[in-house]
């Protein structure tokens, strides 16, 4: 799950990180606000969506009066803001933060994040802040510098401040960054974040360090031990098909082709949109219905690829080990009814009980086209496409 | 011969009373024929008592000592799991599998941490396999986890997966032309796991009743990598290899936790083309992944 910025930043300050001043708005009063209750004499008025790239998609700007926080603030809400991080159709803007302005003398950049290679938490760090870190791992790689952390033993002072060292932290300001440092390992370990990222992170003209800009993503899996992040939770910010089908607990991702695809289980789901890539065709969605597919979860299934204008013909790939064939076939059977079906079907089915499976499917007066195996029922598809173009 | 369980194998099932627990350890009975695999089962509130006449103790440890088992199926909920696996690695037992979905990154992150200084400190090393995996099984012996029983037939084939489904898929292909399954072993599908692909290769290259194996992997992390890379100096057998996920697009999580790339080296075309270069007959169409074995041998 990801957050917003503001919400970073209160969760950051939550842990003793220091932030610049500053509040959240929905509206351009509440952005004014926000401002006068700051003071100035400068302001930062920035987009709040979950995509990066604000700044150089124009919304990120700086107000030297109130006038001007009121111009960007109107400016910004609202504004369809494109990142290339939100894709060409990019993300309306519905909330803001107003921040007092920070005295910068040098942006760095740092990240937490699980290593799946060590099983260790690593610690990334860089001279080279405010840019995007891909691009320095692949220009400069050799400017981020690494250390991996064992859970149980914890961040050691001396790798804090080898870091803080390393990337060019003047002497008298490495404690303070190696404490934020250390504030952030912690703060990803007890919020169970999956990515914690302050890009930048500045050293001030006084010394001080500060997390001008932050960035979290939260295990998912571990949301139930955090009713404080879930309600960071913004919805506007999230696929609408995404969110209702987990509710169902079916996992649905939206793709650009026209082939809608319902599977059992998550590599099978990719293995079959692979495989209607293979034969010419391009799928619509990922959608793994899970282990315990019912006539209920089969049906919202249905539902929600056919959302998607695009799709033109569905085609459902179900391995019954567990979930019986007649089950999934009474399930598909009672989904096409209802929705009133109108583009190709083909159904591959395998497994416990295949055979009753087919018959309910043969028996069911639908046209529904039946195939033996994934690649039968990918061609199946691909060609009842090409029949109606 | 078989890799890591065979028809002598004593089990524990951690969280046997759970309703999921029940249902799969009936269908493991019932593969077991008779045999007598599954010695107990553990939860600490109804120690003493008995469920499909497997007796319940209050511990991994005690249920150990009671019947001499050495591997342990894990089944208990998300929240409690890692728990789970540590008491089990306390006990000192060969193998744990761990089939329960959901398990948060950062408990599996400390417990694998613990299991790493056990060993270090000299303590004896447990297994685990999983978790978020449909477990392993060794045709007509011992099937261990959730996968449908009656799709394996008894041979030389090894299969090595990180999806479910996907290895019953391959075992499908393979049964129906003929060709059996050594072992079949699901490794999960989650970013922090146990054994890794390379892990059960070194096992099945020194398995003298594995001929082939067929390897599937998918996008996210390096284990399939890893274990070619290795295969390409040291596997003495053919491989069949898969990778799902061509046409996933970055920086989305397709439905396994594990299953997201990050950088180019973790896509679906980066694996095969590393996978061909060390070796491995690989395809992109996995209807093919049995005919292709079936052309090796």
């Amino acid at each position: 799950m990801k957050i917003h910025e503001y919400q970073a930043k209160e969760v950051l300050r939550k842990f003793g990180i220091r932030t610049p001043k500053g509040g959240p708005a929905f509206s351009v009063e509440e952005a004014l606000e926000v401002a006068k209750s700051l003071g100035g004499p400068v302001w930062v008025v920035k987009a709040q969506i979950h995509a990066g790239g604000r700044g150089k998609g124009g919304g990120v700007k700086l107000a030297r009066s109130l006038d001007e926080v009121r111009q960007h603030a109107s400016a910004i809400l609202g504004m369809r803001l494109i990142t290339h991080q939100t894709g060409p159709e990019g993300q309306i803007v519905k909330r803001l933060l107003i921040e007092e302005g920070a005295d910068i003398k040098h942006e760095y950049y740092v990240s937490i994040l699980t290593d799946r290679a060590t099983q260790k938490v690593a610690v990334l760090a860089s001279s080279e802040g405010g840019m995007e870190i891909e691009e320095v791992a692949a220009k400069t790689p050799e400017k981020i510098l690494k250390a991996f952390i064992d859970p149980i033993a914890g961040f050691p002072d001396e790798e804090a401040e080898r870091l803080a060292r390393g990337i060019g932290i003047p002497e008298a300001s490495v404690p303070a960054a190696a404490d934020t440092l250390k504030k952030l390992y912690t703060c990803y370990m007890e919020t169970d974040a999956s990515l914690a990222e302050i890009n930048p992170l500045i050293l001030e003209g006084d010394g001080g360090i500060k997390a001008l800009d932050a960035k979290f993503n939260f295990d998912d899996n571990a949301l139930f031990r955090h009713p404080e992040i879930v309600a960071y939770r913004d919805l506007d910010e999230e696929d609408p098909d995404e969110v209702e089908a987990s509710k169902y607990e079916l996992s649905y991702i939206a793709l650009d082709g026209n082939i809608g695809c319902l599977v059992n289980g998550a590599g099978l789901a990719m293995a079959t949109m692979d495989t209607i890539k293979l034969f010419g065709g391009e799928p619509a969605n990922f959608l793994d219905v899970g282990g315990g597919a019912t006539t209920e979860k089969v049906t919202a299934a249905f539902k929600i690829m056919l959302r998607n204008p695009k799709v033109k013909g569905i085609l459902v790939n179900i391995f019954g080990g567990i979930m019986r064939c007649d089950t999934i076939a009474n399930g598909v059977v009672a989904a096409a009814r209802e929705v009133k079906l109108n583009v190709p079907l083909v159904v591959r089915m395998k497994g416990t009980n295949e055979d009753i499976g087919k018959k309910i499917l043969a028996e069911s007066g639908l046209p529904i086209i039946s195939a033996e195996t994934m690649a039968e029922a990918a061609q199946k598809i691909v060609s009842a496409l090409s029949a109606t173009h | 011969m078989s890799i890591l369980i065979n028809k002598d194998t004593k089990v524990i099932t951690q969280g046997i009373t759970g309703k999921t627990a029940q249902f799969h350890t009936e269908k493991c009975l019932e593969y077991a024929n008779g045999r007598n695999c599954f010695v107990a089962g553990v939860n600490p509130k109804k120690a003493g008592e008995k469920i499909f006449d497997i007796p319940i103790y209050a511990s991994v440890k005690e249920a150990k000592e009671a019947t001499g088992a050495t591997v342990s199926v894990i089944y208990v909920p998300p929240a409690g799991a890692a728990d789970a696996i540590w008491e089990a690695v306390e006990a000192d037992l060969d193998l744990v599998i761990c089939i329960t979905e959901g398990i948060p990154v950062r408990d599996m992150l400390i417990v694998r941490n613990k299991m790493k200084h056990k060993v270090a400190a000299g303590g004896k090393e447990t297994l685990l396999l999983g978790p978020n995996c449909p477990g392993i099984i060794t045709p007509d012996e011992l099937k261990i986890g959730i996968m449908p029983g009656h799709i394996h037939k008894k041979g030389r084939i090894g299969v090595v997966s990180r999806s479910g489904t996907l290895t019953y898929e391959a075992v499908a292909q393979l049964t129906e032309l003929g060709l059996g399954q050594s072992s079949a072993v699901g490794i999960g599908g989650d970013p922090i796991n146990g054994l890794k692909h390379l892990d059960v290769m070194k096992l099945f290259n020194d398995d003298p009743d594995t001929d082939a194996v067929i390897m599937i992997g998918e996008i996210g992390g390096t284990d399939e990598v890893d274990a070619a890379l290795w295969c390409k100096d040291h596997f003495k057998k053919p491989v069949v290899g898969f990778i799902a996920g061509i046409t996933a697009p970055p920086g989305k999580r397709m439905g396994h936790a594990g299953a997201i790339i990050s950088t180019g080296a973790e896509t679906a075309q980066a694996k095969l083309e590393i996978m061909e270069a060390c070796g491995f007959k690989v395809t992109r169409n996995p209807s093919e992944m049995g005919k292709l074995m079936k052309s090796l041998l």
